[in-house]
């Protein structure tokens, strides 16, 4: 599974969905998921691959990760599965 | 209904091992807030807190004792015993059958927990000290306080997470207010600054790495301290009959339920909490010179919190000086209540409204006056102190001057 299809993965298992209602565009508000499930679909990301995401959920718009849709979140942890190798 | 009043007072935290070493660190604007020494610390991301340093339990207790005493227990009879010298009370007879004690703590014997954990799972012993049960538990600290000073009467141990002592306080002063109790000894301790409390808390990211800056625009979220805070609850007629010197009124609480959500607060029962109190104190508003705010340095909390406070207060809302002290102990959650029921007395006594440390730019939704890195020197008659739980459990204070 690709990057993308396992962040996917992760955020339809966080909003109770089928991968395919996840699109990129989608923003997590979009998909239902709330404060608390972003800690928790990051928590997850960060041990399926083995990072850390450099996350404030005190202010995530500070923060260098951007939750700010599906992709930016899938381009984010490209970037951070790439700097680890 | 009685009318009750505060004789003593007591803690331990960050900024001072008395009550006059903590005022005179408010007063100053000292920052008690700095890097965390214990074991493991490497292996945690977050490596600041408002800690004891230089604690030395011996110099308190025996040995025997200390075997029962987990750090939360070993901070609340510190903070009790300084609190009842300064109440001038001895618990015999009548008096000690009728007075008891109720505090509040999150997590109860943390250090206890981590310290056995970490031997039976990582060094792999099969065999743990026999006192583990009794150090641990969450009412130990209550319980070792009933013994020490003889308090046969109601006594109870109360968590709700960060209102823990806002509660514990909260129901102590209603119990002598009804007259179930003659005096009580109320207020709440923690110590969870372990290797695994500061871990768990990591996950909620939540927490800053650089400082405690509540109501500040560039505010990067909550900084956890530890210590106690003890005070001793009368009726006024039994102070003034023996002459007891009176450090504040409680005139006032309410306690109040979310009932929406497991971590984010919520403005109106922030609001519901703030108005109870009021109505509980029979006071105006228009009364209210000072809020110790609950202010813990997140923005869920502190936007939440301001909203709340224009809510209530209205137009007042511009008089008020609003602080939170947070910023210099750090957050006690169980105790925090208890500690930062000294800035109220501080400023109902003395005069003087603690500051809210760390504030370096404005946030547009918290346009209050928050007191911001510098005490000031203010008359104020009335105050109230928000403590707003996880869980969404709500406990408000009100004090007069006396």
């Amino acid at each position: 599974m690709s990057v993308k299809d396992k962040v996917v993965q992760i955020i339809a298992d966080q909003g109770l969905l089928d991968v395919t209602d996840v699109t990129l565009e989608a923003t997590l508000d979009d998909l239902g998921i709330d404060s608390l499930g972003v800690v928790e679909s990051i928590f997850a990301i960060e041990e399926e691959f083995d990072i850390e995401v450099p996350f404030n959920a005190n202010a995530p718009e500070q923060s260098d990760f951007d939750i700010s849709s599906v992709a930016s979140i899938v381009l984010a942890v490209e970037n951070l599965v790439a700097e680890q190798t | 209904m009685n009318r009750v009043v505060i004789t003593g007072a007591g803690t331990i935290n960050a900024l001072g091992a008395t009550v006059p070493q903590t005022l005179e660190a408010m007063r100053e604007g000292r920052l008690g807030i700095g890097a965390l020494d214990f074991r493991d610390v490497e292996r945690l991301s977050i490596k600041i807190g408002g800690q004891v340093h230089g604690f030395d339990a011996e110099a308190h207790f025996d040995r025997q004792k200390l075997g029962l005493y987990d750090r939360f227990t070993q901070f609340t009879l510190i903070a009790a015993r300084e609190a009842v010298a300064q109440s001038g009370l001895t618990y015999s007879d009548e008096l000690a059958e009728t007075s008891g004690v109720v505090l509040g703590t999150a997590a109860g014997g943390m250090n206890t927990w981590d310290d056995n954990f970490r031997s039976v799972y990582e060094e792999g012993k099969n065999r743990v000290h026999p006192f583990v049960v009794p150090k641990l538990m969450t009412n130990a600290a209550t319980s070792h306080v009933s013994i020490e000073f003889n308090l046969q009467g109601p006594s109870l141990t109360v968590s709700t997470a960060c209102a823990s002592s806002n509660h514990a306080i909260g129901l102590a002063f209603q119990m002598v207010r009804s007259g179930m109790a003659r005096t009580m000894i109320a207020g709440g301790s923690e110590s969870m600054l372990t290797f695994g409390g500061i871990k768990a808390w990591e996950g909620l990211r939540v927490m800053s790495k650089t400082a405690c800056r509540p109501f500040s625009a560039n505010r990067s979220g909550m900084v956890q301290g530890e210590g106690a805070g003890v005070f001793v609850l009368e009726t006024y007629v039994d102070a003034k009959a023996r002459g007891a010197g009176i450090l504040a009124e409680i005139v006032g609480f309410s306690m109040t339920s979310d009932a929406s959500d497991i971590v984010m607060p919520n403005k109106d029962g922030a609001a519901r909490a703030m108005r109870g109190a009021l109505r509980d104190a029979r006071m105006d508003m228009s009364e209210i010179g000072y809020i110790n705010a609950h202010g813990t340095g997140t923005a869920a909390n502190d936007k939440t919190e301001c909203a709340a406070i224009v809510d209530v207060f209205g137009g007042h809302a511009d008089q008020l000086m609003i602080s939170s002290t947070k910023s210099m102990h750090g957050h006690l959650i169980g105790a925090t209540g208890a500690v930062e029921l000294l800035a109220c007395v501080m400023a109902l006594r003395d005069g003087v409204i603690a500051p809210t440390l760390g504030y370096e730019s404005a946030d547009p939704d918290c346009a209050l006056d928050v007191v911001p890195n510098t005490a000031r020197d203010a008359k104020v008659t009335g105050v109230i102190s928000n403590a707003f739980a996880f869980g969404g459990m709500n406990a408000v204070l009100a004090l007069k001057a006396v």
